[in-house]
């Protein structure tokens, strides 16, 4: 069928170390998945290799009828597959608004010169970011903070400008890793809402990374397991929630009383 | 939000007008000495400000504009003695075929200065920009290095350690303060772009810039081709103004003293840029004061040469214990910020809405 992403065989070792073994994904378009397992199962190596930061040392990524295998990252942007971080990596000393500005960069067709001397081409092509920039803050309600720095907002205000700055590369793909991380459970719940309005409107495939199991089960639509870089378990959360290696991969071994 | 965008290019404009008039009245009533000054505190400020872009705006720490001033010097001074003055320098080994024969008008032999150099400066970008902080540092500093020691030993071009003498003095206030300004303008506008930004975006985080889209290799070489263009040029305006050259002027510690500007300044501020550059170039001046015979009381202290760099090195020990992060930190100067703090600015605005 046509799938947006199509990982075969991804297999990444650092030394004599297997961090991720024969893995296999396939996303159609508008599909939500969540990538689950115990800390160090390899599911930041997944998506440090999908967008580039990575050369995986097997296997293969095709998006959207591309290889895209070990192409630098901001190529892998300009594909359409964006990212959050699971430690947040804001612009600290730029304001909100401009973190999401930087996104427009690569999409900006002016030459240098014509940016500089500010010529009309530029000036347009500024003008348009700056009205979508200022519409995606609205959407994830930090409009009224663009002028502030983002190194100052609220932690659950960060991850959503890592929303909002990941969504201007205008993605066909996004990936996000553990989004609800840190969040009480009204944000949680606020965050929710916002991934599901945001795949909604712009037609995006998610696949998100997630320890937050109420926040996994209530959004995601099918669920891939990593346990020591193996693939363990996948299919619909129901019955994620009750396989016998999930469970076990997640709270050791049941002993017999 | 509102938009100043045509009230404050005219300011600008003004602003230029008031200072090319201040330039008028020096010319007219000031001494050889301080014009001088004024000239260098001009090619210092094109200096510290292309030289902040890189460090302070891209946030690669690098170490290189010695080498950028003396290939626009070099370049610049060989283009415009002529072919008999340049027989007569090359006493030890005579200069090789197309430099003997050529001599072009200044403004094209800085125009050259800055193309030859920008070349240069795009070439060393790539194998530099493959290593990142303390050893891009160490790799630029040998580029500087190597610079001068060619400078030294390819006597069919640089003539050696005996160097070019005998410039003519073309440099002045127009060529410099022109320049300088120029330079002002266009990285004030660089800054302000998506280039800019982009740029900005590399010095905060590499791998999120790169995951957003921006190509970081690009855009540090970009910002390192810009300013070797705008060093090479300065360096043909200093040849020109100081019109003796040799490698010995471009040691490290040119470099160094920029780098002073531009951390007391405040790394990341254009405006830090210049002030840093004017203080630098003045400060020197005035601390003359503390080399003067002194009666403090009863005391009696003689004059002691050398005392303006102890005083210097005071000052600067102290800006770095309380003003970290220099003079203007990364904050900008914007007509914005003064029309918005003065009470006229105010009733203009007021009016305004």
């Amino acid at each position: 069928m046509n799938s947006l992403l199509t990982i075969e065989k991804l297999t990444m070792q650092f030394g004599g170390l297997t961090a991720l073994s024969e893995f296999f994904l396939e996303l159609t378009p508008g599909e939500l998945v969540g990538l689950i397992g115990p800390n160090g199962a390899g599911k930041t190596t997944v998506f440090n290799m999908v967008t580039g930061n990575l050369t995986p040392t097997g296997g293969k990524i095709v998006f959207d009828g591309k290889d895209i295998t070990g192409h630098k990252p901001h190529k892998i942007t300009a594909a359409g597959i964006a990212r959050t971080f699971q430690n947040i990596r804001l612009f600290g000393d730029l304001t909100v608004f401009e973190n999401v500005m930087v996104s427009f960069h690569f999409q900006i067709r002016s030459s240098f010169f014509g940016g500089v001397l500010g010529l009309p081409r530029y000036r347009r092509e500024a003008k348009r970011a700056h009205d979508t920039a200022m519409h995606l803050l609205e959407e994830v309600r930090l409009a009224e903070l663009a002028g502030e720095k983002a190194g100052g907002l609220a932690y659950g205000q960060q991850r959503r400008l890592e929303v909002a700055r990941a969504l201007a590369t205008q993605p066909k793909l996004l990936l996000l890793d553990e989004p609800a991380a840190g969040m009480n459970p009204a944000e949680t719940e606020g965050l929710m809402g916002l991934i599901q309005r945001i795949r909604r409107d712009y037609q995006l495939t998610v696949l998100l990374i997630e320890h937050d199991m109420t926040f996994v089960m209530g959004i995601c639509e099918r669920l891939k397991v990593l346990d020591y870089g193996l693939t363990i378990a996948e299919g619909p959360p129901e019955e994620i929630q009750n396989n016998e290696r999930v469970i076990q991969a997640y709270l050791g071994e049941r002993r017999v009383a | 939000m509102q938009d100043h965008r045509i009230r404050n290019e005219l300011l600008t404009l003004a602003g230029a007008g008031v200072l090319f008039f201040l330039l008028y009245l020096s010319t007219q009533y000031v001494s050889d000495y301080q014009i001088r000054l004024l000239n260098n505190a001009a090619i210092f400020i094109t200096l510290a400000v292309t030289y902040n872009l890189i460090n302070g705006i891209t946030g690669q720490f690098s170490l290189e504009p010695n080498a950028f001033v003396a290939i626009g010097a070099y370049t610049s001074a060989l283009l415009t003695l002529s072919p008999a003055e340049k027989e007569i320098s090359f006493i030890i080994e005579p200069i090789i075929w197309p430099l003997s024969v050529i001599q072009v008008p200044f403004f094209w032999s800085l125009v050259a200065a800055g193309i030859v150099t920008a070349f240069f400066g795009f070439l060393m970008g790539f194998p530099v920009f493959r290593v990142r902080g303390d050893y891009l540092a160490i790799v630029t500093l040998g580029f500087g290095e190597v610079v001068r020691a060619v400078a030294n030993n390819l006597q069919p071009i640089t003539n050696g350690p005996l160097g070019l003498k005998a410039l003519h003095n073309y440099t002045n206030l127009w060529w410099s303060w022109g320049f300088a300004t120029i330079t002002l303008l266009f990285i004030g506008r660089l800054v302000a772009s998506s280039y800019g930004l982009a740029m900005k975006a590399v010095r905060e985080d590499e791998v999120a810039a790169e995951a957003m889209g921006v190509n970081a290799f690009r855009t540090k070489l970009l910002a390192f081709t810009t300013s070797a263009f705008f060093e090479g040029v300065a360096g043909g305006l200093l040849a020109h103004l100081i019109t003796t050259i040799s490698p010995s002027l471009f040691t490290f510690f040119l470099t160094f003293n920029l780098l002073i500007i531009i951390v007391a300044g405040g790394l990341g501020s254009t405006t830090g840029a210049v002030i840093g550059a004017l203080l630098f170039s003045f400060g020197g001046e005035w601390l003359r004061v503390v080399e003067e015979p002194m009666t403090v009381g009863s005391l009696q202290i003689p004059g002691i040469p050398g005392m303006r760099m102890v005083v210097f090195s005071i000052i600067l020990i102290f800006l770095m214990i309380f003003a970290r992060n220099g003079i203007m930190g990364r904050r900008e100067f914007s007509w914005d910020w003064l029309l918005g703090r003065s009470r006229l600015g105010r009733l203009i605005q007021g009016k305004g809405r």
